[in-house]
């Protein structure tokens, strides 16, 4: 199929960006999206021009690095990461915008690179469970209940990509920070945590510049691995809490 | 065939160092002196890594505060140690060359994590984790090394519990497990087909609440491109800031390489895209011997290639092999059929028929080298690449029949989705169609029993290392590993380098510092100012071509001969042709990219170095000319039982070759047979 792309182009965080167009010819629908840009990366290279810079690493939608605003979608039309949706959900002929992670607490490095730094800060501030090496009790001596360890897990699948945060109008990374307060405290291991753990990531969030959660859903529409809304309730509940156990 | 528990004692060798007969590789290489690990403990097997622990000196906490040590890599080796250091005191500098820790290639681990907890009362124990490991890895590796792998195991299930690691349970609120490629007990933990993203994101969090804590320093987006190497010692890497293009210098007490694997040799495998040797090939070439290179493992089950336009493969974790059957038709004349439409008795469930008492569950390198014999026979099914189907069928009409559609949702749901994602098509109607891909190297950097180099300092985990596994590794064991190295093995050991602390003052202007700097400016500057036609991608894709064809699932001499001279081609033409358009002060993935492809050119030529000294066939390495008459690898244990240590040998010189010799004594060597 043939395509036009218009994709931003921005040298670096100092300068302007701006839209560029792209012709791209010969595009099967066996291709990733990604791999569509490898091939016009290639061509760009061929002609002189320097290739558009996208992240991606395992390419197979687990490690986040990925992530692009499709036509003004996060991660695009799929529920997917970029680089699993494939170019059969699009049609020959086809105009797409191609735009980076837009939010104020993700500024763009390069073209549709931008920086997440936001989203390690936040882990720092508490998203962890304090258990030195060495320290640990045997495995199966803390049973653990196994609807609970399930909603651990299923919320434990964020790849930290930040669609969330794109998707949001409020640039709000509360589905990003509900996901971790909701799988470390469905455990019986992050108990003596729970209060500070929530405090303080509330707090790194404020500070980074994310928005307010004005329960919009967009944010879960956009998850590539569906983390549900509810985690955000998980979090006004277990702040709640925490402040008035006196945090 | 349980010797496990037998003869434990560590007192009498069961084989005589062997003695190379032939010799493949003659003009290739150099001979080399022997060698062996100064450090390899003695006495009972069962206690040595107990002992060693204690022998091993302190340091005491005062003291760590002052004691530096930079890892590279943030994966389950790398964010271990990372975390581990940084909790007992050290100041730590940790890199990655993505944007997070987090996004290190463990998170891509699907399967499960093997440890001998026995929980389920099926004859597990570390004897027997011992003896599969070694037998799965065809008595090519360490027996020390791998008893302590088997002995930490538990330790670790134990260690990411605390951590807040969602394994799958039971109803009764404990841990679960299943059994996985290769073996006969049920001793892997898991978490659905996510089980690495886990215990990643466990050791993520761990390192992170260090970086809160000031112990760990992270460096995100910043590529090491060299090691320094000062007065004899590992003191420090040069680095590039990946978004700045800024070359720096970072200096310590220690190194510790966490780079994981360089399958990405072969262009197309199921690592991460920026997976790449650039970490390990610049300490060889500073001095660190590479052993064991050709040791390559090609996963059976991963999506078939779909065309030129491909840029990774994705594997369907093993743990398919569970519930799925493997089979082709008997028939040529079927291979186009809908499989659905073949009936039972016109099915070759070709594994199972060959070796009924493993059947589906075979190790890695004989489901995928059957897979190769039968599409080589014409018997492959799926489109035709080339003039090949390269794919057989994993079916699970039965699986679904037994545990019905929600019993195999529950446990492989993200796997499933993802294969219908890639392929369009819905496994739960149709038969997956898998075929081999490259996934895993057993080869890397030569360590000692306690992970160190032949530098001193220099100290090498996970992937990185030629590790455990010998010439073939278990599902469920590359977790195992990496976590093992990280939290509990190194964090042992290197504390017995640094107690001979303080070290030599080193600043920015020692020659060493000063030359590794300005040798990694001077490449950088090549590389974007060769101006030539060709673009970094299309030299990978040629060199994996070669690779695949000559280095891959099978070896010849007269192969391995015409891929050197390929490659040496390759590599005159990369450095007078390539073409790296923008500039070396910002950010610019095609100059990353050619840096890496540049290393993995070097190392390509000394993997078929390897292959062809190797005239044997053992766990992943099988040379055609060593067979048995059905085909099964051959081993020969009078001539290759060592490990290859490789020494680099200048730019325009031959390798040297030194060997070590493995020599067993709690354990006998046979030739294995899963029939
Ligand atoms: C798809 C897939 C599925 C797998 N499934 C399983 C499984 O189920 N069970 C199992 O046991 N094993 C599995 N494995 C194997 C296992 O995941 C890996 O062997 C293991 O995770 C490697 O861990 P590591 O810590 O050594 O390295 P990695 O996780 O690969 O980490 C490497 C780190 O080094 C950094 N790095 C690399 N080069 C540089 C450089 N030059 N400069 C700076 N930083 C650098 C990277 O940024 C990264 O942080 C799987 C592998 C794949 C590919
Ligand atoms: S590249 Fe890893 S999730 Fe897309």
């Amino acid at each position: 199929m043939r395509l036009t792309l218009n994709i931003w182009r921005q040298a670096n965080a100092d300068v302007q960006g701006a839209m560029h167009r792209y012709e791209l010819d010969g595009v099967s629908e066996d291709m990733s999206f990604l791999e569509m840009l490898d091939v016009l990366n290639e061509q760009l290279n061929a002609k002189g021009e320097e290739p558009i810079a996208f992240d991606s690493d395992c390419r197979e939608g687990i490690c986040g690095m990925c992530g692009l605003m499709i036509n003004g979608m996060a991660h695009g039309p799929e529920v997917t990461t970029t680089c699993q949706l494939h170019m059969r959900s699009f049609n020959d002929g086809d105009e797409i915008t191609i735009e980076p992670w837009r939010a104020e607490a993700f500024p763009v490095v390069k073209d549709l690179c931008v920086d997440r730094g936001a989203l390690d800060r936040m882990i720092q501030s508490g998203g962890y469970i304090s258990a030195n090496t060495g320290s640990a009790p045997e495995a199966n001596s803390v049973p653990a209940a196994r609807d609970k360890a399930m909603r651990a897990f299923n919320v434990a699948t964020c790849i930290g990509c930040g669609a969330c945060v794109a998707a949001c109008p409020n640039g709000s990374a509360s589905l990003f920070v509900g996901a971790k307060i909701t799988h470390l405290g469905e455990l019986p291991q992050g108990q003596p945590e729970r209060d500070s753990r929530v405090v303080g990531m509330v707090a790194q969030h404020d500070h980074e510049g994310f928005g307010g959660c004005t329960n919009i859903g967009e944010c879960t529409a956009a998850c590539p691995k569906e983390i549900p809304m509810d985690v955000i309730s998980q979090l006004n509940k277990d702040l709640r809490t925490a402040l008035k156990n006196g945090h | 065939m349980a010797s496990s528990d037998k003869d434990l004692s560590g007192l009498h060798p069961t084989n005589e160092p062997s003695v190379q007969k032939s010799d493949d590789a003659h003009g290739y290489y150099v001979p080399g002196d022997k060698i062996v690990d100064p450090v390899a403990p003695t006495g009972p097997i069962k206690d040595r890594w107990t002992q060693r622990k204690f022998d091993n000196r302190l340091v005491n906490p005062a003291n760590r505060r002052k004691l530096s040590v930079i890892i590279v890599g943030t994966g389950l080796a790398g964010g271990a140690a990372a975390a581990t250091l940084g909790e007992a005191g050290y100041q730590v500098k940790s890199f990655c060359y993505q944007d997070s820790p987090r996004r290190a290639h463990s998170i891509a681990a699907q399967g499960g994590i093997n440890a001998a907890k026995n929980y389920k009362e099926d004859g597990d124990s570390i004897g027997r984790l011992f003896y599969d490991t070694v037998k799965g890895g065809d008595y090519r590796s360490r027996e020390s090394n791998v008893y302590r792998l088997a002995e930490v195991s538990a330790n670790i299930i134990d260690q990411c519990v605390a951590q807040g690691v969602p394994f799958a349970r039971d109803y009764a609120g404990l841990l679960d497990n299943r059994s996985f490629g290769g073996v006969q007990v049920s001793r892997t933990f898991y978490a659905r087909g996510q089980t690495g993203q886990q215990l990643l994101i466990g050791a993520y969090q761990a390192m992170e609440r260090q970086v809160a804590a000031g112990t760990v320093e992270q460096f995100t987006r910043h590529e090491m491109l060299e090691l320094i190497v000062a007065d004899g010692k590992a003191r420090g890497i040069v680095a590039r800031d990946l978004v700045t293009g800024e070359i720096e210098t970072h200096l310590a007490d220690a190194v510790v390489l966490a780079s994981g694997g360089y399958g990405n040799v072969f262009f197309l495998s199921t690592n991460a895209m920026g997976s790449n040797v650039t970490a390990t090939w610049r300490a060889h070439r500073k001095g660190a011997y590479m052993a064991n290179p050709c040791y390559t493992q090609i996963h059976p089950t991963c999506i078939p290639v779909s065309g030129d336009h491909q840029s990774k493969l994705t594997l369907m974790s093993e743990s398919l092999r569970n519930d799925g059957r493997i089979w082709v038709p008997k028939k040529k004349e079927d291979c186009d059929k809908d499989p659905r439409e073949i009936p039972e008795e016109d099915r070759d469930y070709y594994l199972e028929r060959i070796y009924p008492s493993f059947g589906n569950l075979v190790p890695r390198d004989i489901a995928s080298r059957q897979a190769k014999n039968m599409c080589d026979e014409g018997r492959g099914v799926g489109p035709k690449v080339g003039d090949f189907r390269r794919g057989v069928y994993l079916d699970f009409s039965d699986a679904i029949a037994r545990l019905g559609e929600d019993g195999i949702r529950e446990k492989y749901d993200n796997l499933f989705d993802m294969y219908e994602r890639i392929t369009g098509e819905n496994p739960y109607e149709v038969p997956m169609r898998i075929y081999p891909a490259v996934h895993y190297v057993m080869g890397g950097l030569w360590v000692d029993y306690h992970l160190q180099s032949n530098i001193p300092g220099l100290f090498v985990a996970g992937e990185a290392n030629f590790s455990d596994h010998g010439a073939n590794r278990l599902g469920a064991s590359a977790l195992m590993q990496g976590l093992a190295d990280g939290y509990f093995v190194l964090p042992n050991t290197i504390r017995d380098y640094l107690a001979d602390a303080p070290f030599d003052k080193l600043d920015e202007s020692h020659p060493a510092v000063a030359e590794a700097r300005a040798d990694v400016e001077g490449r950088v500057q090549k590389l974007v100012s060769i101006n030539g036609t060709r673009s970094a991608d299309s030299y990978h894709k040629e060199l994996g071509n070669i690779m695949w064809e000559y280095c891959g699932m099978e070896r010849t001499e007269e192969g391995l001969r015409k891929a050197i001279d390929m490659i040496r081609e390759l590599k005159a033409d990369f450095w007078s042709n390539l073409k790296v358009l923008g500039t070396a002060d910002s950010l610019n993935q095609s100059l990353e990219k050619a840096g890496r492809v540049a290393d993995f050119i070097e190392l390509g030529e000394l993997m078929c170095i390897d292959a062809l000294n190797r005239r044997e066939s053992c766990g992943g390495h099988f040379r055609a000319e060593s067979q048995t008459e059905d085909g099964e690898a051959l081993r020969h244990d009078d001539e290759f039982a060592y490990v290859a240590a490789w020494e680099w040998g200048g730019e325009n010189g031959q390798p040297v070759l030194h060997k070590e010799d493995l020599i067993y004594t709690a354990i006998e060597m046979k030739q294995r047979s899963y029939k």
